[in-house]
């Protein structure tokens, strides 16, 4: 893309959003991004996104705490200094397992919560001080946002949007 | 409207009449005498099977009952136990017979009871299911509201086998509950059980026998109460009154269901060890039979919309059923393990023998269960996908409801036959009457309504259903919003 410009549409309803993003797509035109000040249900549906993988990852996550869980239990209570503590069998770790399950079903709830919140933060890129990438501060209280690279058919572009119901429309440089 | 076709309906009584056959065939062959029983053990020991060596446990279990019953009471007791004990060393050998023939007589009776209450069990619960839906005001689940109604019209038929039981329990024509036996609560008595006794204020034959009733009589009200109003609310236009009333109605059962069902578990489960007691057992057993009664729901949904009876039900409905076998296996888990651990962890002698007769003599069923409803399901159901392929569905269900058959089976059987327990002729044949019954029962009840309740204030909601999830999975998502 040599040019750099791209065309903000302002909407003012999710359904007139839903329905331009409709119009769009129908168009064969590329949607760079939507800003919404809440969750469209349907939006990344209708914009063709491929659904997440987050709940994968989570459920990686959670079979690494569960290993990690008996891996430490195993080797602080049966291996490095199995004591006799109250009569508890530690002859091996099947014998005292059920004394185990509570930590290793807290620590696969851990490893899956916060890895995957922090795969969700890596993934979005969110950290502190990351500069706000919001083009204009409408877009987080009343009104929602297209942005559509323009690629010499800034005309067509804006004739199509103008149809669709949007509120505003303004052609600008991509810095 | 649906029909209850004729191959269905010729199925189903034939499964009750192979169920009978084979229910008689077990009373039949049950040992009538002491001689009989020899003989069984005679057989055993020279085959030389796995049984014999587990009749030492049950043995060593036996006295380690006898003197615990006296360690409640002095030192000297303990001693006069095994003095008894010690003499009944010679007569040993007809002791311990007439233990297994009580057992061996009990099995039939066991087979059934164990069928019985987990058929009894799913369709109260799926009667529970319909009502938190209906206070709930649920939105997705109105669709499959004739289905759970038609389900619960099982609960006539087991409720009327289960009064069957109670009377015959009553009349002493089984020995399934060890407190109804004779000098339990006679101090007198060679029989004479002290810890019984001291709960005989509630575990008294005609308490158990009037609260029996009076469970069955709550749960068949309502359910007959709540079938009718609903084909009402089809009808009449009277401005939702009807529904208000079906709504009011549910509420009060469902309290009254809280309390009976605790209760019920308490008279008709944990009775049969009257030694043992446990105090989340009621929510055990309510978990048990909800999972089942969802999967039983899931079945019904998937069986009936293959039949083009059921249109209005889409993958969603599937999925969310689906979601609850999921969820309340996990809670069942949840409620197994919190027993089993709190026993095992504090180790208190009256409350591990429970727990020590099921892990040595029911070691594969009592481990099997745990695989099969929860690491199983928790698996196969964990992906949301999978969770609205029928197919699916019906796989896990299938497993989860043979895990809680085990279930009940490891609840009930280690009390009443012991060391003496398999699965044979009058377990299936007990299964396969109940199933013929419950086939019966459902679709007969399903076809003499409307497949969907037309007027319910919620239906153009649950027939919009659609969880987001599984709508790129090309089912119909125009009427998304």
């Amino acid at each position: 893309m040599e040019s750099s410009k791209v065309i903000h549409a302002f909407y003012n309803d999710d359904e007139v959003l839903m329905d331009a993003v409709k119009a769009v797509k129908a168009e064969h035109l590329h949607i760079e991004e939507v800003f919404c000040p809440f969750p469209v249900h349907g939006l990344d549906k209708a914009m063709g996104l491929a659904p997440t993988r987050l709940a994968i990852t989570a459920f990686f996550y959670g079979i690494t705490g569960l290993a990690f869980a008996i891996w430490m239990t195993n080797y602080m209570m049966i291996q490095d200094w199995p004591q006799d503590i109250g009569g508890k069998p530690n002859f091996s770790w099947w014998t005292n397992m059920p004394a185990f399950v509570p930590i290793m079903f807290e620590l696969t709830v851990f490893f899956a919560a916060h890895l995957m919140v922090i795969t969700f933060y890596m993934r979005s890129r969110i950290w502190p001080f990351k500069e706000a990438e919001n083009p204009d501060p409408r877009t987080t209280d009343d009104h929602f946002l297209m942005e559509i690279p323009v690629n010499n058919n800034e005309a067509k572009i804006t004739a199509l949007l103008a149809k669709t119901g949007a509120v505003e429309i303004n052609v600008v440089d991509k810095h | 409207m649906y029909q209850f076709s004729g191959k269905l309906k010729t199925f189903s009584l034939a499964l009750i009449i192979v169920g009978l056959v084979g229910i008689a065939y077990g009373f039949y062959s049950a040992p009538k005498t002491v001689e009989e029983a020899k003989e069984i053990i005679a057989q055993q020991a020279s085959h030389g099977d796995s049984h014999a060596t587990s009749h030492e446990v049950a043995k060593t279990d036996e006295h380690k009952d006898e003197s615990h019953s006296a360690k409640e009471g002095h030192h000297e007791v303990v001693k006069d136990a095994h003095a008894t004990a010690d003499t009944h060393g010679e007569h040993h050998d007809d002791a311990h017979a007439e233990h297994v023939l009580h057992q061996l007589k009990n099995k039939p009776w066991s087979a059934l009871y164990v069928s019985l209450f987990f058929f009894l069990g799913i369709t109260l619960l799926v009667l529970t299911f319909y009502a938190i839906q209906r206070v709930a005001q649920a939105g997705w689940s109105i669709v499959l509201f004739r289905v759970m109604e038609a389900i619960t019209a099982n609960l006539v038929p087991t409720s009327i086998v289960m009064v069957l039981v109670v009377i015959s329990a009553v009349m002493h024509w089984n020995h399934m509950f060890p407190w109804m036996g004779e000098g339990i609560f006679d101090p007198t008595s060679p029989n004479y059980d002290p810890i019984i006794d001291g709960k005989s204020w509630w575990i008294n034959v005609p308490g158990w026998a009037i609260r029996s009733i009076i469970y069955l009589a709550i749960w068949n009200a309502y359910r007959w109460f709540i079938r009718r109003n609903s084909i009402k609310e089809d009808t009449v236009d009277d401005n939702n009154k009807t529904y208000k009333l079906s709504y009011n109605v549910s509420v009060g059962y469902i309290f009254l269901f809280m309390i009976t069902e605790t209760l019920m578990s308490w008279d008709w489960i944990m009775g049969l060890d009257p030694h043992w007691f446990s105090t989340l057992f009621a929510w055990y057993v309510l978990a048990s039979l909800l999972v089942s009664a969802l999967t039983v729901i899931a079945f019904v949904t998937i069986y009936l919309r293959s039949k083009g009876a059921l249109p209005a039900v889409n993958d969603s409905h599937i999925h969310d059923l689906a979601k609850y076998m999921f969820g309340f296996s996990v809670f069942w888990t949840y409620l197994w393990f919190a027993q089993f651990m709190l026993i095992w962890y504090a180790d208190i002698p009256e409350e591990t023998t429970y727990f020590a007769m099921r892990f040595n003599e029911y070691n594969l069923p009592f481990l099997a269960m745990v695989v099969m409803n929860f690491v199983f399901p928790i698996l196969l159901l964990l992906n949301s996908d999978f969770k609205s392929i029928p197919w699916f569905v019906v796989i896990g269900g299938i497993v989860i409801l043979a895990g809680h058959y085990i279930d009940i089976f490891v609840m009930v059987m280690p009390a009443t036959v012991g060391a003496q327990w398999s699965f044979g002729i009058p377990e299936i044949s007990s299964l396969l009457f109940f199933l013929g019954v419950f086939i019966y029962a459902t679709f007969n009840a399903f076809a003499k309504a409307n497949p969907i309740p037309v007027k319910n204030p919620f239906l153009g909601e649950s027939e919009h259903y659609h969880y987001y999830n599984i709508e790129h999975r090309g089912e119909g998502s125009g009427d998304h919003h």
